[in-house]
């Protein structure tokens, strides 16, 4: 009877806090739907606020995307070989760099962003294009990227499978073509979620280094918090809600994976 | 800098192991060295990150003692009563969202870890899926709640007349730093239960320990590190987000919102980089001492 009080106590205590992160998602949804969200879903259903969210904001939405992938490439190019060299290199050194590229993760995404500006704001062609946003969300993504890809290669002994692959003579880049990145691959993908993840929903430096011809999705959602009425806002979260959440899931679900292997 | 300014005629570096400097590896000679190979590999981590990173960051150090204060601008965040009450307010909301944040994810993640029941994955995903909603999102899924038109104003309004707004206050941020920090620590606290020792449990059990004893004296001091662990994350990203105070209101009085009025606001650059530093600065700190008493990987998040 007493186990099944507290049973029924932290079941009741879990679904509270379950509510507490659901229950503004569905209102978030249901307002951009709705006709009118002060008189309620009485009023009617309809797809015209997200039809004119797509109509002031598709340049943005575009930009995030374009961002993303790039920022992507610059990760994949920059820190898959990087991973590698870090993790076979080892040592002293690498332990320091390691450290540094992963200081963008404890230092605000604010202090990042104004020392960009106090640095490059005076080169006015880099500033005003969309490269800036590229340079900060590739600062803060890349470690997401090296440290998933190194995990893999802590797991899989990479530094036995190179070395058999070079006693049979094949050169460091046949080697780094169809030795290393095949078995880098869960790394490598779960870090590329998670870089897509980030830099479509990054705000904290993309607010401070964005001009008005470079706003990016959330810069968008910013705006249309600030100046729009709460249908077209919440029929834009609703946009950006169906872009990251199957992005978020698949990034749950190699982790789970993860845990299992 | 690289190994190909000494002659090196096998593949014999330090850390291969000593039956493969033999000459029958085959090890190619004429080709690119490994090592250089390496250096290759890591070159172009190294121009970006001093580029955009180590240069910029020692340019905001400058900066920061470059205005009329001078070195003393770095000091401000202390002796200036203005500067010094947003940093207590902001710290000690830091404390309070860490603290609310840790026993709301030990009492649902113990649950969800030692009961299996029908609905207990959908229960986890309901938990865990705004594990990277940015802080504007958050911030508007708080107003949502608690803001003019949202649904805590609409209930109290028709339960007892009067119409309960908090969302735009430090008690909106509050509750947005929780609903960012929730799913977070959940994970952490989920995995670290799964990979307690239930011997120890029953153990304490079969000595006569009553259920309650046994949470306080054998579960709960083994979640410490993964306490340490996630607490120091949500007291971090507590201290440097931006995005949700931004959306709820510029006028709420935490570190993150002063330097950024500072900034664009007063155009005030010497003090804003001041206080970026410092924020930067105890945000590593808290991380960073977190890592070393867990042996862990710890990170903050925007």
């Amino acid at each position: 009877m007493r186990d099944r009080l507290i049973f029924a106590g932290q079941l009741g205590f879990t679904l509270l806090v379950a509510a507490f992160l659901v229950v503004p998602v569905l209102l978030s949804i249901s307002a951009g739907i709705t006709v009118n969200y002060f008189r309620g879903i009485q009023s009617g259903v309809t797809l015209q606020w997200v039809a004119q969210v797509w109509g002031l904001y598709k340049g943005e939405i575009g930009l995030s995307f374009l961002i993303a992938f790039a920022t992507l490439a610059v990760t994949l190019v920059v820190g898959v070989p990087a991973a590698y060299g870090l993790h076979v290199r080892g040592g002293r050194l690498s332990r320091v760099i390691e450290e540094i590229i992963t200081l963008p993760l404890a230092i605000p995404g604010l202090a990042i962003a104004l020392a960009l500006l106090l640095t490059y704001g005076g080169f006015g062609g880099f500033r005003q294009s969309w490269l800036f946003i590229l340079v900060g969300h590739t600062v803060f993504t890349m470690p997401f990227m090296v440290r998933s890809v190194m995990a893999v290669f802590a797991s899989v002994d990479i530094k036995t499978l190179d070395e058999g692959a070079a006693s049979l003579g094949a050169s460091p880049w046949t080697r780094f073509c169809n030795v290393i990145v095949p078995n880098a691959l869960p790394g490598i993908l779960a870090g590329s979620l998670m870089v897509i993840t980030l830099s479509l929903g990054e705000f904290n430096l993309t607010w401070m280094l964005h001009t008005p011809l470079t706003k990016t999705l959330p810069v968008g959602l910013a705006d249309s918090y600030a100046s729009m009425r709460l249908e077209v806002a919440s029929a834009y979260t609703l946009i950006f809600f169906i872009m990251i959440v199957p992005l978020l899931v698949a990034m749950q679900m190699f982790a789970d994976k993860g845990e299992k292997q | 800098m690289a190994g190909t300014a000494r002659p090196r005629r096998r593949l014999c570096n330090c850390y291969l192991m000593p039956t493969q400097c033999l000459p029958a590896t085959g090890a190619p000679t004429s080709a690119m060295s490994h090592r250089s190979f390496i250096w290759i590999c890591l070159l172009p981590l190294v121009l970006v990150t001093v580029a955009f990173f180590v240069l910029p960051m020692a340019q905001l150090v400058a900066v920061g003692a470059d205005g009329p204060r001078g070195a003393g601008a770095y000091l401000a965040i202390l002796t200036e009563p203005r500067y010094r009450a947003t940093l207590i307010n902001t710290v000690l909301l830091a404390t309070a969202t860490t603290i609310a944040t840790l026993m709301i994810a030990t009492i649902a993640g113990l649950f969800l870890q030692r009961h299996r029941f029908p609905g207990r994955a959908v229960l986890i995903a309901m938990l865990t899926f705004p594990l990277a909603f940015p802080g504007v999102v958050v911030g508007f899924l708080i107003i949502l709640l608690a803001g003019r038109q949202g649904l805590i104003g609409a209930i109290t309004l028709a339960l007892a007349g009067e119409k309960i707004v908090f969302a735009y206050s430090i008690f909106g941020l509050f509750l947005g730093y929780l609903y960012f920090s929730i799913p977070r620590v959940i994970l952490t606290i989920m995995a670290a239960v799964q990979k307690l020792d239930r011997g120890l449990e029953e153990a304490a059990r079969s000595l006569g320990a009553s259920p309650w004893a046994v949470q306080r004296d054998v579960v709960l001091p083994a979640l410490v590190p993964a306490f340490v662990a996630s607490g120091a994350i949500a007291f971090a990203t507590a201290m440097g987000a931006f995005g949700t105070a931004f959306t709820l209101a510029t006028n709420i009085d935490v570190l993150p919102m002063l330097i950024y009025t500072e900034f664009t606001l007063a155009a005030n650059f010497a003090i804003s980089a001041a206080l970026s530093i410092g924020l930067g600065v105890i945000a590593w700190a808290i991380l960073a001492l977190a890592r070393s008493m867990t042996g862990g990987t710890v990170a903050a998040a925007g």
